[in-house]
């Protein structure tokens, strides 16, 4: 398939832009196959450059003959396009609408598991303007990862049962588990397991040795189906006498109503060492309906303060967040405080259990606060444990087809890691700019990184041959800058934040970022990395004085001393 | 002092954790002083409560642990004590109920205050600020505006203070006559005059107008007003109130100004809800946000009842109107609300701000509060229930102008010369009766208990210790942020927890940037020194050595410096730390009066302690 051909107005002249905060431009709107562009031809005006695979939903309207689109995108923007005549808008905006349909209908073939049409998408096309100096791909392997924590321990081994995807398609090709249990058992585990994803290492905890383990929920069924393999790999992780905390994700009504499916939960008399704690983080339709709620609430500028402040509630995006974090503090909680040992699972394991074991991580292991450390975590926790990105950021807060699979699970998890940061604002290497930037290019971006559901899925598209790693490009050091946090100063302590609802803010970064200018806040960011790197300099320079002044002092002592 | 029935120690007292599920606890000593409540825990932490911040005292019934004391106080603190024995609990709660509530001014903590300063510091203290050098500052006197000496004996007006600047060609018949049309004879006075626009901020209280009355002299002196503005001819008149509050005053023989019988008046309504609806609002809203174990949306339902946003912004948005009036239009402006001592302190004040950077800086500031609030009788003291008087009458006017102020550094960070600390400051102290500038209802109220001999100016003593209260992020090119102009979009407008829960540390960020900036800021202007020392010091070797004169004489003369250098050099690498030194408490006053040490022992450290997992962790249940 051509893009060309679906191309029926390349460029029309005289076309008007308007975005937040910055003045109107008048230029030359460019589609490609790729990307819609608005160039004005002026040296020291922005040009605009928007994926196709960015757009949420447009609209468009007429007065007179002349049109004007709107175009909403998936990191909650919205750019209004004025266009003369009526022709070339109708034009456009259908070319918009079937790169629309097009890319949401690879999400819908993505959901039958067709490839093909994923490989359209631009990652496949794009050709990396810098030089590549440590490629991406190859920065977090799994035995790499491994090795971090094989010198603390000789309790745990890597399998490559998983080699073909056959065991658990949603599992990478090579996991961690105790070494007492061999592959055989973990064939039978996988099928006692959703999905197959019978319990694997999450985190191991070096300062006692405790362990996160996660997988999918069991399946009992209604008849209380048993698995001694299973019984047996997670008592494997015990230390003699101790007891260890199943954390499941669901309300134990909700967990119960899974039986009826063949799901179920973990029961007392077979796991008697281990004590189930429910939890009840939200899901799939409920989180989509929350964000498009409050991405609308945030875009009303004309809302009152009642109706501002209730629209804010109703939308329970922060409740969800008190929730997700308030299982990771206690995930985190029971390793730490309680010396106990983890298994954390939801149903299918691939959301709300990714969303507790990665910001457990963040509260206990000062690495996963580091740069390097949280690519690491993204890489391990939610890339490689299989969190179906492809299909829940598939559509973003302005979609009109709801699909059930699609859920901001991946932004509530950055959301409460903004939240740690703020209450933390010098124990992270990096920003929020950070952040943000992980949300974007998980939604619509230039690299093969968030592609496919699963690393079976990327496997088969040979993303790593075909495109490029998000982390090639965030990785050199003039990118890296814009990330970094002039006030990091490494903390190796557990860090417990407040989920109080008072310490609990919108983001705004990311929620009203196209709402309000943020121009004196920014001002007042660079004054402070002004003032932090001045420090450096006059602390480099006294350092240097000082030297000097022993270096001639010596000399006159030994002119001295003869 | 006869107060004071029980022994005044009592041990083994348990301070609750407010939001503690659990029911976590400090077991310690109590003791009460003659103007402290004082609670040293088993770590020696000390938690002081001056007997003028106590709100509300309320025992619990009893239980198996003991008798349980709750404190509600002015500053937003909140104890949960538990007293083994119920006759400790009763008599440390009768000495309080007593304590906290004094009758006479005389009895206030401000008269016994002694700071160590002799009479000659105090005076000058109190003439630290001088409003008629503020005068001068704007411009006026000047051609239209003049000195009036009209109330010069209180006689027209009590709750005035005696300079006043009316419009030159206003005759004192017409200030009499005008007088007498408005409520407690608050008649249009200058609050604020714009150099640039030639334009004014007048205020007074209603107008007597009822259903009919006119006076033909208040007619004159609001038209004398607008002549006073030579570039625009038509004056604003800002009724702060909802239009339906004017409208039933009416009846009682007040009202507001009808536009027919004023020329070249514009007339505005701009909605702020009178002292009793702000009262219950606030009340709200510390109810909600006391709640243990609040969840997500009982916050923000609570928050959107108690109406608290609303109100705040209310104000900022009548403000906004104000200065908008004068740079836009160019137009003068009178503000008034029912007795022009509440909302129009707060509209005034607030709208001069925004027009003028100097009430940004820090002594600026002060200047504002003692312009705006103090002299113009806003009744600090009923307002802040000072004495023991009409609960009705106590209403946090005051301190939603100190969060309207808050909100305008969250929008603009460096604007303002001063951080958030020194809004706590302040609104501590309003409370504290420490320092005599807030106790009283008047100025003449204020010189008839001789404040100015027998109590201190606060405003020294924050002037001196000012280093505490500098934003690092201020920009002195102000010129950048002449006039404000604030959002007012609903999602501006935040809770402010440093203020509401400013003893709940549980709730705060564990580390501060604002505190780590701060620091650094002093810290690198000890740098600066240092470099220029250590520069200095090599200039004077190398030149020694160039001279080539290698005398011992002149090796001994630099010995002496040598180890002090060396002290000062390694004290230097490890500045890195806080400088405890800015965090100090005002001189004199005892260590925890002022919360602020505590916070920033806490906000400090360069690295967090293991905070207490009560707000980290739901209880494990099953």
């Amino acid at each position: 398939m051509e893009f060309a051909e679906l191309i029926k107005t390349p460029r029309v002249d005289n076309v008007v832009l308007h975005r937040p905060f910055y003045p109107a431009v008048e230029g030359t709107l460019c589609l490609t196959g790729h990307h819609l562009i608005l160039s004005s031809r002026q040296d020291n005006t922005e040009e605009l450059w928007l994926l196709h695979s960015n757009i949420d939903a447009i609209d468009k309207r007429f007065v007179g003959s002349l049109g004007t689109i709107i175009i909403k995108c998936k990191d909650f923007r919205i750019i209004q396009l004025d266009i003369p005549g009526m022709e070339e808008c109708l034009n456009i905006a259908s070319s918009i609408e079937v790169f629309l349909c097009l890319f949401s209908r690879i999400q819908v073939l993505q959901a039958l598991s067709t490839l093909d049409s994923i490989t359209l998408m631009y990652p496949f096309f794009y050709r990396p303007m810098f030089e590549v100096i440590e490629d991406g791909w190859h920065s977090f392997l799994p035995e790499q990862e491994f090795e971090l924590y094989s010198s603390a321990t000789s309790e745990w081994r890597l399998s490559y049962v998983n080699k073909e995807f056959a065991v658990c398609p949603s599992y990478p090709p090579i996991v961690t588990v105790p070494k007492s249990i061999d592959d055989e058992a973990l064939r039978k585990v996988a099928t006692f397991r959703h999905g197959g994803r019978f319990p694997v290492l999450s985190y191991y905890h070096k300062k006692n040795g405790m362990v996160i383990m996660r997988s999918g929920q069991p399946l009992t069924g209604t008849n209380g189906r048993r698995c001694k393999e299973d019984e047996k790999l997670i008592n494997a992780t015990l230390r003699a006498g101790k007891r260890g905390y199943i954390i499941d994700t669901r309300s134990l009504n909700v967990a119960q109503q899974t039986r009826a499916k063949g799901g179920g939960f973990e029961q007392e008399a077979h796991y008697p060492q281990w004590r189930r704690i429910h939890k009840s983080i939200e899901r799939y339709h409920i989180l989509q309906e929350s964000l498009i709620k409050l991405v609308e609430a945030c875009n009303d500028q004309t809302h009152n303060m009642d109706r501002w402040l209730s629209k804010l509630e109703a939308s329970n995006w922060l409740t969800h967040i008190k929730e997700i974090l308030t299982t990771a503090c206690l995930a985190a909680q029971c390793i730490d405080r309680e010396g106990a040992s983890i298994l954390i699972h939801g149903t299918e394991g691939t959301d709300s259990t990714l969303q507790v074991t990665s910001l457990a991580q963040i509260i206990l292991e000062p690495r996963s606060r580091t740069i390097r450390g949280f690519e690491a975590l993204i890489e391990r926790e939610w890339l490689q444990a299989g969190h179906p990105f492809q299909q829940r950021c598939a559509q973003s807060a302005y979609c009109n087809t709801k699909q059930k699979w699609e859920a901001p699970v991946f932004l509530l998890f950055l959301d409460c890691v903004w939240q740690i940061l703020r209450q933390f604002p010098c124990s992270f290497e990096f920003n929020e700019n950070f952040l943000i930037m992980l949300f974007e290019h998980a939604y619509a971006s230039q690299f093969g990184t968030f592609l496919g559901n699963n690393e079976s899925e990327r496997c088969k598209l040979k993303l790593q041959q075909k495109t490029m790693s998000l982390w090639s490009w965030v990785n050199q050091p003039s990118e890296l800058s814009k990330f970094t946090n002039p006030l990091f100063e490494a903390n190796n302590l557990v860090i417990w934040p407040s989920v109080a609802p008072q310490s609990l803010p919108l983001w705004e970064g990311i929620f009203l970022r196209w709402n309000r200018s943020s121009k004196y806040l920014d001002e007042a960011y660079e004054e402070m990395v002004n003032i932090i790197e001045y420090n450096k300099e006059l602390q480099a320079k006294v350092n240097i004085l000082r030297r000097q002044l022993a270096e001639l002092e010596t000399e006159d002592g030994m002119q001295e001393s003869p | 002092m006869e107060h004071i029935r029980t022994t005044k120690v009592v041990e083994q007292v348990k301070l609750l954790d407010r939001f503690s599920t659990s029911n976590k606890s400090l077991t310690g000593t109590l003791y009460l002083t003659a103007t402290h409540l004082l609670f040293i825990d088993s770590h020696q932490k000390e938690t002081w409560i001056l007997h003028h911040h106590i709100a509300s005292v309320e025992k619990l019934a009893l239980t198996t642990s003991g008798c349980p004391l709750v404190i509600q106080c002015k500053n937003f603190r909140t104890v949960h004590f538990i007293v083994p024995r119920e006759r400790d609990c009763h008599d440390i709660y009768n000495s309080l109920l007593q304590l906290s509530k004094q009758a006479k001014y005389e009895d206030l903590y401000a008269f016994s205050y002694n700071p160590k300063q002799n009479d000659s510091e105090r005076l000058q203290g109190w003439q630290l600020i001088d409003l008629a050098e503020e005068y001068k500052r704007m411009g006026v006197p000047n051609s239209h505006w003049q000195l009036s000496d009209a109330n010069r004996d209180y006689k027209i007006c009590e709750t005035y203070p005696r300079e006043l600047y009316v419009p030159r060609i206003a005759s004192k018949p017409i200030i009499v006559g005008s007088s007498k049309f408005r409520s407690k004879g608050r008649f249009p006075v200058l609050s604020y005059y714009h150099q640039d626009k030639e334009a004014a901020i007048c205020r007074c209280s209603q107008p007597l107008s009822g259903f009919s009355a006119r006076c033909l002299e208040d007619e004159h002196l609001l038209q004398a007003i607008s002549k006073a503005n030579p570039v625009n001819r038509y004056m604003y008149v800002m009724d702060t109130r909802p239009k339906l509050n004017a409208m039933a005053n009416r009846a009682a023989g007040k009202g507001y100004e009808n536009e027919d019988n004023y020329s070249n008046i514009r007339f505005q309504f701009v909605g702020i809800e009178n002292i009793h609806v702000m009262r219950s609002s606030l009340q709200k809203l510390l109810e909600v946000n006391g709640t243990k174990g609040l969840s997500v949306n009982d916050f923000y339902s609570g928050l959107e009842s108690s109406g608290w946003l609303r109100h705040i912004k209310a104000v900022m948005d009548a403000a906004i109107f104000l200065a908008k009036a004068i740079t836009v239009e160019n137009a003068s402006v009178l503000v008034h609300c029912s007795d022009g001592w509440d909302r129009t302190s707060q509209v005034c004040s607030l709208g001069s701000l925004l027009l003028d950077s100097y009430y940004r800086t820090i002594k600026g500031f002060m200047v504002l509060i003692e312009k705006d609030w103090i002299s113009f009788g806003h009744k600090f003291s009923e307002r802040c229930g000072q004495l023991d008087g009409d609960p009705k009458e106590v209403s946090p006017v005051f301190t939603q102008f100190l969060e309207c102020v808050w909100h305008l550094t969250e929008q603009f960070p460096q604007a303002f010369e001063f951080s958030e600390a020194f809004l706590l400051q302040i609104h501590e102290h309003i409370h504290s009766c420490q320092f005599g500038n807030f106790l009283g209802n008047c100025q003449k109220e204020r010189e008839e208990l001789k404040l100015k001999e027998k109590t201190y100016s606060l405003w020294p003593f924050l002037l001196e210790d000012q280093k505490k209260y500098l934003n690092p992020l201020y920009s002195s090119e102000s010129h950048r942020f002449t006039v404000l102009e604030p959002n007012t979009v609903s999602f501006n407008f935040k809770f402010w927890r440093n203020m509401y829960h400013q003893f709940d540390r549980t709730l705060h960020p564990r580390q501060s940037v604002f505190n780590i900036i701060m620091n650094m800021n002093e810290q690198n202007k000890q740098l600066e020194k240092d470099i220029k020392d250590l520069e200095s010091k090599i200039k004077q070797r190398k030149n020694k050595q160039t001279d080539g004169i290698l005398t011992k004489e002149l090796l001994h003369s630099v010995h002496p410096e040598s180890p002090n250098l060396k002290t000062s050099l390694c004290f230097k690498e490890q500045t890195l730390l806080p400088v405890n030194d800015a965090l100090r408490t005002i001189e004199g006053s005892s260590p925890a009066d002022n919360r602020y040490s505590e916070y920033a022992e806490e906000f400090s450290k360069s690295e967090p302690a293991v905070v207490s997992l009560e707000y980290g962790v739901a209880r494990m249940t099953c």
